[in-house]
């Protein structure tokens, strides 16, 4: 017998607030956490969340995390909306990299103010074109895109893998597995010395500004949250499934292949094995956690990038190993998923033994 | 005749088989049941009449177990007993037939049986069983046949011999008559008669009045989770029970003539289709012609290509461009949007998730269909023009709800379905295909709704019907054609057929029909 049964009508204002509490329980657990490993959670959470806030660089590093972090997830919000689980965005992210990254490598030593621009155009066809793979695949066959999504990143690591080993190597990068280091005319440059934040957290704001206006106002993203919560109204609507998949996938495909130009560009500088911190797969907590909303999804964004740096920061005072920041993301992940679905749900009293 | 001693240990007479005092069940939003008290003799069949919403299925899953009240006493032959679960109610001698099935339609007869078994069994012996006992009580059924190829009559059966094999001094009945034909129904009846001669005590819940009268010995009536009255079926009319059951007096439809001219606006010609769904039903050679100013009536039960035909008229399946006309115009092979847009308007049967997004706002569920009347320009949404146009349609149905920022899961199925079927009609259609129009609405609300569509027609709309309410279909069609097995029967004018002839029809006997339409003999 099922231990849940459905909610007649979920809260509204729980659903806003599940995410709440999820950091609270995620602040519990930590401390425990903090507790078993021999350290005083209060100084552990100041090093974790005040500490990397208390700078100029540190406020520098949360925007130059979250920018990506927000961008892919607003893309793939739209997606998420309509049902369609784009779990590759890692993989469309390295293939914008790669695009972008080609332009880099091509034009280098060309001092002109379009390479720049040029490498976010291909970055953002090279993840849009990554993202329409699973959609043709979803389309034409059927396939369920959570899968080929995923393998598709497999694919892009290790095309990364190759040309940063193979055609693209540095000559003279002692053989590491990295290309040239862009010029500056292939790179966003600081906008502070001695700071790597840099204008592609305009893109960022621009397009969660673009996609706010987007979700909360335009047909088309109307037709694909149709799609996504009753799909057979979808249909008796006349709205198409196969545009939805389309839009979904190559949109959000779109957004994380800019992302990586914005990595390859700004933080990073030329192509290497460690071009993204798994931002293709955080941007997915984060879309959730911002309740798949524009607004939202920046504020989690903030969160999120909050997280990276507080794990570094543990990893440096307090000698935590580098998988607390992981497990920080799981646990918030965890405790959303879990708190949503007793927004949905209730427990089922038991019922009381036979006669009375 | 060698009928076995009946099923049951007599209590001492004089003690009522069930008796329910002061049942009351709270839900967050409703008290579904409200002080109830009922008493069944033994061998009495007992109707427990009521609109929808009125608290009966409630009331029958406490019996059942499979819900618990929160207040009130179940005495069970005299004893007072907590029946905590459905399998202690069948150890009790309560069985229950629901109104829809749970059955595996890739099992045999046999199998689903014992599935249902809380005791061991050896399948043999069972399904000698099952035949001894379906033989007996006049509801023939081989055990060895899939579920699938089963019509919705014998599906039925299924569930009874599965409750007769426990041998229950209590059978409840939820809607049995909605998926029968007429003559299915008069069968069904002779069993529950003869159940009854043996002093099986049935619960037998139903709004049709016709069918109290004539099989119930007594009736509880409940009106908004309340008891409003017993009754003894026999010595009452049909009005003075609905009086009982909606509190006024029974609506009835105007239905006058039309004064314009019939020209075909919806032509359905050699539409042919095999479902994707493996247990689908395959259409074949559909032809159809609905007039404007004209009502035409699909009858037949549910499953014979209802829902397939349904899906190609709207445009949710497409096909060939000429197996679908509208005013001349082939539109077969376009969606449902575009169909839309040259003025077919569908009412589907499912108004949750299917007519209507649950979670969305009745604002945000007119831009659903009514996008093209000024609710988005441009690519952007008019919220606005959205609300607006959701207000007139609550206005000019009366749809009973918060207005236009109501979620549409928050009305009531009545409200819901006239929220629809009025967001379809100021789309100002041609031809307008409904589904079920009253189908889990109250009395009230589908009177308003009949006349709605009634009034439609005569202003010069086409309007289709399926329905499996055969009395609906005779209120307010023109013409009625039957669908069995994927095939549709000649459109017959309604002075010209009567519910046995349809009833007949409605199993499949079309060979004489097809060459006699309209005089077939009954």
């Amino acid at each position: 017998m099922p231990l849940l049964e459905p909610r007649p009508t979920p809260s509204a204002r729980m659903r806003l607030l599940s995410p709440l509490i999820a950091i609270g329980l995620t602040l519990a657990v930590g401390s425990l956490l903090f507790l078993s490993l021999g350290k005083n959670p209060v100084e552990a959470f100041t090093v974790f969340f005040i500490q990397p806030l208390s700078s100029g660089n540190g406020w520098s590093e949360l925007m130059v995390k979250a920018g990506p972090l927000i961008l892919i997830a607003q893309g793939l919000a739209i997606g998420f909306r309509a049902r369609i689980y784009n779990i590759g965005a890692e993989g469309q992210l390295i293939v914008g990299a790669l695009a972008g990254g080609g332009v880099a490598i091509a034009f280098d030593g060309v001092d002109a103010w379009w390479v720049l621009p040029l490498m976010v155009v291909a970055g953002a066809i090279g993840g849009a074109l990554w993202g329409a793979v699973p959609a043709l695949l979803k389309t034409r066959f059927n396939a369920e895109e959570t899968l080929t999504t995923l393998m598709l990143t497999y694919i892009a690591s290790f095309t990364l893998s190759y040309m940063v080993n193979g055609p693209w190597r540095d000559p003279e990068g002692m053989n590491f597995p990295q290309s040239i280091m862009f010029g500056d005319p292939a790179l966003f440059s600081p906008w502070f010395e001695g700071m790597r934040v840099n204008a592609s957290i305009l893109i960022a704001t621009v397009a969660s500004i673009a996609f706010w206006i987007f979700t909360s106002r335009s047909f088309l993203a109307y037709q694909l949250t149709v799609g996504g919560l009753a799909p057979a109204a979808a249909r008796y609507a006349g709205f198409s499934a196969q545009r939805t998949v389309w839009v979904s996938l190559v949109l959000s495909g779109l957004t994380a292949g800019i992302a990586g130009v914005g990595e390859v560009a700004g933080p990073v500088g030329q192509l290497n094995l460690n071009i993204s911190p798994g931002y293709g797969f955080a941007a997915i907590i984060v879309a959730y956690l911002g309740r798949l909303n524009a607004v939202g999804i920046v504020l989690a964004g903030l969160l999120m990038a909050l997280l990276y740096l507080g794990g570094e920061a543990a990893q440096v005072a307090l000698q935590l190993p580098a998988a607390i920041t992981g497990l920080f993301q799981g646990m918030l992940l965890f405790f959303l998923l879990g708190a949503d679905v007793f927004v949905d749900y209730r427990l089922k009293p038991r019922p009381k033994p036979a006669y009375a | 005749m060698s009928i076995p001693p009946p099923p049951f240990s007599g209590p001492p007479a004089g003690t009522p088989r069930l008796e329910l005092s002061g049942i009351t069940k709270r839900y967050p939003s409703v008290v579904a049941n409200d002080g109830i008290n009922l008493k069944v003799g033994p061998g009495e069949i007992h109707a427990v009449l009521g609109e929808n919403g009125a608290g009966k299925s409630t009331l029958m899953k406490i019996i059942y177990g499979a819900v618990q009240a929160d207040a009130g006493q179940i005495q069970w032959n005299g004893r007072e007993v907590v029946v905590a679960n459905p399998a202690e109610a069948r150890r009790l001698g309560i069985g229950m037939v629901f109104q829809h099935f749970s059955l595996f339609e890739t099992l045999s007869v046999v199998e689903n049986i014992a599935l249902a078994l809380d005791e061991p069994f050896d399948l043999k012996a069972l399904a000698v069983r099952v035949k001894e006992v379906s033989t007996r009580y006049g509801l023939p059924l081989d055990p060895d046949r899939l579920v699938h190829s089963l019509s919705v009559g014998e599906r039925q059966r299924v569930e009874i011999v599965r409750c007769l094999l426990q041998q229950p001094q209590l059978l409840i009945l939820d809607e049995p008559t909605s998926v029968l034909t007429p003559q299915a129904v008069q069968k069904l009846f002779e069993t529950l008669r003869r159940l009854a001669a043996e002093g099986v005590s049935i619960l037998y819940i139903s709004h049709k009045l016709h069918e109290i009268q004539s099989l119930c010995h007594s009736a509880t009536v409940m009106r908004g989770g309340k008891v409003t009255g017993t009754a003894t079926p026999s010595r009452e009319t049909p009005a003075s029970l609905a009086r009982m059951m909606i509190g006024r007096e029974l609506p009835v439809c105007e239905v006058p003539a039309y004064t314009g001219i019939a020209t075909p606006a919806l032509t359905v010609h050699k539409l042919s289709l095999v479902p994707d769904d493996p247990f689908g039903t395959r259409l074949q050679d559909i032809e159809l012609e609905v007039h404007r100013g004209e009502i035409l009536g699909i009858a037949g039960i549910s499953g014979n290509g209802q829902a397939e035909l349904l899906a190609a008229l709207s445009g949710e399946t497409t096909g060939t461009p000429e197996a679908v006309k509208l005013v001349g115009l082939p539109v077969g092979h376009l969606d449902a949007g575009r169909r839309r847009k040259h003025g077919l308007a569908f009412v589907p049967e499912e108004r949750l998730g299917r007519g209507a997004v649950p979670s969305m706002s009745l604002a945000d569920n007119a831009t659903l269909t009514a996008q093209r009347q000024g609710l988005v320009k441009k690519g952007f949404l008019r919220p606005k023009a959205a609300w607006e146009f959701a207000k007139a349609c609550i206005d000019r149905f009366d749809v009973r709800c918060g207005g236009p920022g109501a979620a549409a899961r928050s009305l009531s199925g009545g409200n819901l379905q006239k929220f629809i079927v009025g967001r379809e009609i100021m789309q100002q259609p041609i031809a307008m295909v409904v589904a079920q129009p009253t189908w889990g609405v109250d009395v009230g609300a589908a009177a308003f709704l009949r006349q709605t569509l009634i009034d439609l027609s005569r202003q010069g709309v086409a309007i289709l019907v399926i329905s499996e309410e055969l009395e609906e279909l005779f209120e307010i069609c023109d013409r009625i054609a039957v669908l069995a097995e994927g095939r549709l029967g000649p459109a017959v004018p309604k002075a010209e057929t009567n519910a046995e002839k349809i009833g007949m029809q409605m199993s499949g006997l079309f060979a004489p029909a097809d060459k006699e339409p309209a005089h077939a003999p009954a």
